[in-house]
């Protein structure tokens, strides 16, 4: 499926859009850190919860749980939030 | 430079190099060999929370940046090249994972960062908020949880959780290798007390006797213990010197009572601070500076006059030094990691301050001069001693 990575991440991807696969978000997530390695500890912390300023969207649908399952024509976006000046 | 004994105890020469973390990214600014001319890089990892940048003096040349953003969760990057590129480490610090249903710990940011002992060349040890101590094999690429204090229930206790400690989370700092001694650890926690292991991390004990904690709390409480930051001599590694929430101390093994050698600071200016700088040689020799820790506290150089302060006796007496500091109007803090000297004679002394200017001394205090400012807010200094 198509994952569209926020700016923080590019260094990683150096792509806004990727592809990934997985039945749940956990499992993309995971995809795509075999594919870019040390993105997944960037946004999912070692209690597997999301950071606090990032949230993910799943066909436009607010996502909090990485549990959450997905389909190969789903189109998951990671989003930075608003994390101070 | 070595932590030996021997070369510590011979003067340096040559450029030095200030690696400079601050809120939104790290800075190096080297000199010539005279420390007259200064160079400062262009930012790296712009727009990074750097809260320590560490240079190996066991090589010169292996670098470790501790580093998060506002979005992203904590890491480590490492260069083998001295600063010029960098890789993130593969398995930063971080907590075990706890089952299902359990409240487990998060690492929010790697706050400080110890080059192990030179009979490890590959160690090195991390301090974390909320508080726990790590440690690397392979020169940073990958961190194990030192378990022997992150899980006693004691020390779990009394580190507190992410809730409790200063206003962006508890830390633990100022983790000490005693250069004869690769076992030999010491260690702070703010909150939680100074703390020493003698078996590599496998046991821990407290350190505190002597020290005092505010407000007449009960200083039989170690999560009450502030220490800000603790330093080993270099030249008499019996010595620890500690600049405390309250007070300047000073400890001399095998002695376990600190004593408060603050006490003979000026009664107008006090012996509160964050920073305490040694003397690479000379273990009579440290310097402070204090900042105001009176009603709210403001943590100010203290009547917007800021001014360094060092002791020639070991804590006996204190000689002010402000030539070359604003002498009016100056409202900026030094911050714990955020003043360092070098290994030359006479020692040079730096400092960064939360308004992001460099301040450096090339005779030891007597004058300081501005070597940089409009950086962002300056989190830690440590000048280094840059490989050929």
């Amino acid at each position: 499926m198509k994952v569209i990575i926020p700016s923080p991440l590019l260094s990683y991807t150096r792509r806004r859009e990727v592809e990934a696969a997985g039945s749940t978000l956990a499992e993309v997530v995971a995809d795509l850190d075999r594919r870019y390695p040390g993105l997944r500890f960037r946004i999912v912390d070692e209690q597997d919860h999301l950071r606090p300023h990032v949230r993910v969207f799943v066909n436009a649908q607010p996502a909090r749980d990485l549990a959450t399952a997905v389909g190969s024509g789903d189109e998951v976006q990671i989003v930075q939030a608003l994390s101070g000046g | 430079m070595k932590r030996t004994r021997g070369d510590g105890m011979a003067p340096a020469s040559g450029p030095v190099a200030l690696l400079i973390a601050t809120r939104k990214g790290a800075f190096i600014l080297k000199s010539d060999g005279a420390r007259r001319r200064w160079k400062l890089s262009q930012p790296i990892f712009l727009g990074n929370v750097v809260h320590h940048l560490v240079l190996d003096p066991r090589d010169r040349r292996t670098m470790l940046a501790a580093a998060r953003t506002g979005h992203l969760g904590p890491t480590v990057f490492r260069s083998s090249d001295a600063g010029r590129t960098w890789k993130e480490a593969s398995r930063p610090p971080a907590f075990p994972k706890v089952p299902e249903g359990q409240k487990g710990r998060v690492v929010d940011h790697t706050f400080w960062l110890t080059p192990g002992h030179p009979s490890e060349p590959r160690a090195w040890y991390a301090g974390t908020s909320p508080q726990g101590l790590f440690r690397s094999q392979d020169g940073g690429d990958t961190w194990e949880p030192v378990s022997g204090l992150n899980d006693h229930p004691e020390y779990r206790e009394w580190m507190g959780s992410a809730e409790d400690g200063t206003p962006d989370g508890p830390k633990l700092h100022s983790v000490i290798v005693d250069p004869r001694d690769p076992a030999h650890l010491y260690l702070g926690m703010s909150s939680g007390g100074v703390h020493e292991s003698l078996d590599a991390g496998r046991h821990w004990r407290p350190l505190v006797k002597g020290l005092e904690v505010v407000e007449q709390l009960d200083p039989g409480t170690l999560r009450f213990h502030d220490p800000h930051v603790v330093r080993l001599c270099p030249a008499r590694p019996d010595r620890l010197y500690q600049q405390n929430h309250c007070g300047i101390y000073r400890l001399d093994r095998p002695s376990e009572a600190w004593v408060r050698i603050g006490k003979a600071m000026p009664k107008v200016v006090g012996d509160i601070g964050f920073p305490l700088t040694l003397h690479p040689r000379d273990p009579e020799t440290l310097w402070v500076f204090p900042m105001d820790g009176s009603g709210v506290w403001p943590r100010t150089s203290p009547g917007g006059k800021p001014a360094a302060y060092v002791s020639r006796d070991g804590g006996g007496s204190w000689k002010r030094l402000d030539a070359g500091f604003p002498r009016r109007d100056a409202w900026w803090t030094v911050k714990r990691q955020a003043m360092s000297a070098d290994a030359h004679q006479p020692v040079g002394l730096y400092l960064g301050t939360t308004s992001g200017e460099i301040w450096a001394s090339r005779d030891e205090g007597r004058r300081w001069t501005c070597l940089a400012r409009h950086l962002p807010e300056i989190y830690a200094v440590e000048a280094a001693r840059p490989g050929r």
